[in-house]
């Protein structure tokens, strides 16, 4: 025995056995009292299934945004002073536009890893609000809304909005020529609302249209105000999933009292992190190699000029196609307009979806009269009426997102305009009656599939000597994480086997 | 502790043993997968050196959103495969508590709110009164100045525009527009000489100008004398959602909104076509002055863009 093994010795027994980070911790508890919290939440179980990851993706394109969002702000400027651009973009030289164009310009072409934050910051923002719809269109056809998860359910709903909104405000906030018309579209809906329409109009803009408010305040709105209330919004969003649990898909040892995964430390947190880290990748590459929202080619707004077969950002294009296609009622009377052809499309409609997702857990209750708690998940196939109103809906927002590109789609087919509107009138309102039978008959025929929802084993086909074929169910898989394992809790210690065990069972790390 | 903490979180302290099964990865060759990690960092680790370089020499963006993309997928790979086939399999479990608590508790809790402090509070109604009506006397008088502020009232501001009786016609950069300046069948974005360069002027005076023909041209009864020589000028604002309507289809005369695909017939007084517009665009009357200059008889007739609740 060295004397520098009895010195460390020595040491690690004055430390006791956990070391310094024992210490550490035994020095925060007594000031914060985290042993036994802190011991359940990295004990807290996560269900392995694929599907619990789509939240995840929203959360980590939130975080990617954040970054981003931090570093754009370092270079624009939130101004529609006009200026003379002279920048390293010479297609522009000598140019009128705002200093919210320019240096939006400037920082793309300007600032070293500025226009790929740009564009990382764009993808990221389209992929953070398809995640937050695949993510509720799962908890919806799952059933996981349910008691007692309808707040969180409230919760995300409000995050989606909150999502598209601010999506429209960042867009807006470069003022080139497409997301000038973008703002110009958004004030004529704001004007379009009955009796206060003209007052909001100027509030929001701070007098007629264009003004030279609305860049500012859109800034403080998309930088400020509208992620401070996501942030808080997403932290009770985690909070509840934390005090109520994961739910789970039924299956062998799961029930309605337990949860079966994997625990937070290490397991879950090498996945979820290294997960982060492949959507931060992914959404580089993106940001590297797919081209978004070049405004250098659109020019700066200008009110009287025009781009053609642009649309907006994917997430406003239900509401764009709503636009495009709803007949040009008017009221007018009594000397005074109701804009419908505006009104019903960019409003009323948005309102009814929104509130039919806001409803839904209520809307299903009243239905089903089910007050029970509950933390199996459905199978949507076995709750064919929810799936099927589910996809309905789903049908109803993707044509109305097709018919956001009738002038695309004419040109695409050489049809006439007429006719790609007409028929996008047609499809969009039979499509959720076509939707709704059809998903409802699918989810019953899945219904009747013998063991419909297990994971199936292969077949062993063999041949006799004499040429004759078998085929026999195969034994199950030999490297199934789950097979034939009952879950047991998570340990609080490992220990070695008895004969390398010390004294006290503990097993002593030495790094 | 107290027991009722403990009752709430009862926390394992149970061990298992380094060769249970639950603990085993659920790789089946983990050397493999352990290699394979090894160099999905590996590589991790020289794209994110590559990014540091391609920052130094100021490289391409798409070189630095391939190094850095590639270097975060391949660690974020590397990590998830190692928690994934390298860490315990388990199953591991933890009960599910039911969050409801005892029926003493929620009465207790129950008989604060409504007896204790609600009780309190009811015994003066007055008081409670008086402190609502203040706090509601604050909250509606200070939404006033707080909306008041952010800007001026509509008024009749989105019912007129900056065309007057005798206003120049002007194209963009201000040049006013004469009678033989257009070639039949072009088409020209004017303004009233003076708001060519304004916020206003581009937004709420805009003005197409179309020649349709050499004499003067009739789009509607009422409207003889508002076309002469053929110029015919209408709002370029879309009546639908407010966009410049930018397309002119010379062969069947149509104006066409390229946002929402609104098409309005030039030659009977834009009336639209097709589409989702609900009016037509409104007509500027022109006259060609003794100097051969185009300017406008009166201002528009009727509101300018789309409708709103006001519009009479």
């Amino acid at each position: 025995m060295s004397d520098v093994i009895n010195t460390k010795r020595t040491k690690q027994q004055a430390l006791g056995p956990y070391g310094r980070v024992g210490k550490t911790l035994n020095e925060l508890d007594d000031r914060l009292g985290v042993a036994r919290g802190g011991r359940t939440f990295m004990d807290k179980i996560f269900p392995d299934h694929w599907s619990f990851m789509l939240g995840e993706i929203a959360l980590y394109s939130f975080v990617i945004l954040l970054v981003t969002g931090v570093f754009l702000t370092l270079y624009f400027i939130p101004s529609s002073a006009i200026v003379t651009y002279h920048g390293s973009y010479l297609p522009l030289d000598g140019q009128k536009m705002t200093q919210a164009f320019s240096s939006t310009v400037n920082l793309s072409f300007g600032v070293r890893g500025g226009l790929l934050m740009r564009q990382m910051h764009h993808w990221a923002c389209d992929i953070f609000v398809g995640a937050i719809v695949v993510h509720m269109a799962r908890v919806f056809f799952t059933g996981a809304f349910r008691k007692p998860r309808e707040l969180n359910w409230t919760i995300g709903t409000t995050l989606l909005i909150l999502a598209i909104v601010n999506g429209f405000l960042g867009y807006s906030l470069p003022d080139d020529l497409v997301s000038g018309t973008g703002i110009r579209i958004a004030y004529s809906i704001i004007l379009s609302i009955p009796l206060v329409g003209s007052y909001l109009g100027f509030w929001v803009f701070g007098g007629n249209f264009p003004g030279t408010a609305i860049i500012p305040r859109f800034f403080i709105l998309h930088c400020l105000i509208v992620p401070l209330i996501i942030i808080g919004l997403v932290g009770a969003h985690l909070y509840l999933l934390v005090r109520q649990k994961h739910t789970q898909f039924p299956g062998e040892g799961r029930t309605e009292k337990n949860v079966v995964g994997s625990p937070m430390f290490p397991v879950f947190m090498a996945k979820t992190t290294g997960f982060l880290f492949i959507v931060a990748g992914v959404t580089a590459l993106l940001g590297a190699f797919a081209q978004v929202n070049p405004i250098w080619q659109f020019g700066p707004y200008d009110a009287a000029r025009i781009s053609y077969a642009v649309q907006p950002d994917w997430y406003m294009g239900f509401l764009d196609g709503a636009l495009r296609i709803w007949p040009s009622w008017s009221f007018h009377s009594w000397g005074y307009t109701i804009p419908f052809e505006v009104l019903i499309p960019a409003v009323i409609l948005p309102g009814i979806i929104f509130n039919i997702a806001y409803a839904w857990p209520a809307i299903e209750r009243r239905f089903t009269k089910d007050n029970e708690i509950h933390h199996l998940l459905d199978r949507p196939s076995n709750r064919p009426k929810r799936t099927a109103a589910g996809v309905a809906l789903l049908a109803l927002l993707g044509m109305l997102f097709i018919a956001s590109s009738t002038d695309v789609l004419a040109n695409f087919f050489h049809v006439s305009l007429n006719t790609v509107l007409i028929s996008m009138r047609i499809l969009v309102i039979i499509s959720p009656f076509v939707a709704y039978p059809i998903t409802y008959k699918i989810c019953k025929e899945l219904q009747g599939v013998e063991g419909g929802g297990k994971r199936k084993t292969p077949n062993v086909v063999s041949r006799t000597a004499y040429g004759e074929y078998t085929a026999v169910p195969s034994p199950v898989y030999v490297d199934d994480m789950h097979q034939g394992l009952e879950p047991t809790a998570v340990p609080a210690f490992i220990t070695e086997s008895p004969e390398e065990s010390n004294d006290d069972g503990v097993r002593v790390v030495d790094r | 502790m107290s027991d009722e903490h403990e009752l709430r979180t009862p926390v394992s302290l149970s061990g298992l043993a380094a060769n249970d099964p639950h603990l085993q990865p659920s790789a089946r060759n983990p050397q493999l997968v352990e290699r394979v990690i090894s160099v999905c960092l590996v590589l991790g680790a020289l794209c994110f050196a590559g990014f540091g370089a391609c920052y130094w020499i100021n490289a391409q963006p798409w070189k630095l959103g391939a190094t850095m993309g590639g270097g975060f997928f391949f660690v974020g790979v590397g990590l998830v495969a190692w928690g994934k086939y390298l860490m315990p399999r388990g199953p591991f479990v933890e009960d599910r508590h039911v969050l409801a608590n005892s029926d003493a508790d929620r009465e207790a809790f129950a008989a604060v709110i409504v007896e204790r402090g609600g009780g309190v509070i009811q015994r003066r109604k007055m008081l409670g009164g008086l402190l609502g009506g203040g706090l509601g006397i604050f909250g509606v008088v200070a939404l006033f100045p707080l909306l008041r502020s952010l800007g001026p009232l509509p008024k009749k501001t989105l019912d007129t525009t900056d065309w007057k009786k005798g206003s120049y016609v002007v194209d963009q950069s201000g040049r006013r527009v004469m009678e033989g300046d257009l070639a039949i069948g072009s088409i020209s974005t004017v303004f009233p000489e003076g708001t060519q360069n304004t916020d206003r002027g581009q937004a709420v005076d805009q003005t197409v100008l179309i020649r349709v023909s050499n004499e003067g041209f009739t789009t509607m009864k009422g409207r003889e004398s508002w076309a002469p020589k053929g110029y015919v000028a209408y709002s370029k604002v879309c009546t639908h959602l407010g966009c410049p309507v930018g397309l002119y289809e010379q062969q069947l005369q149509l104006l066409v909104c390229p946002c929402h695909q609104s098409m309005f017939n030039v030659t009977n007084g834009a009336v639209p076509q097709f589409g989702p517009a609900p009016r037509p665009l409104p007509q500027l009357p022109l006259y060609i002055d003794s100097s051969g200059y185009l300017r406008s008889q009166s201002g528009y007739h009727e509101p300018v863009g789309p409708g709103f609740w006001e519009r009479s």
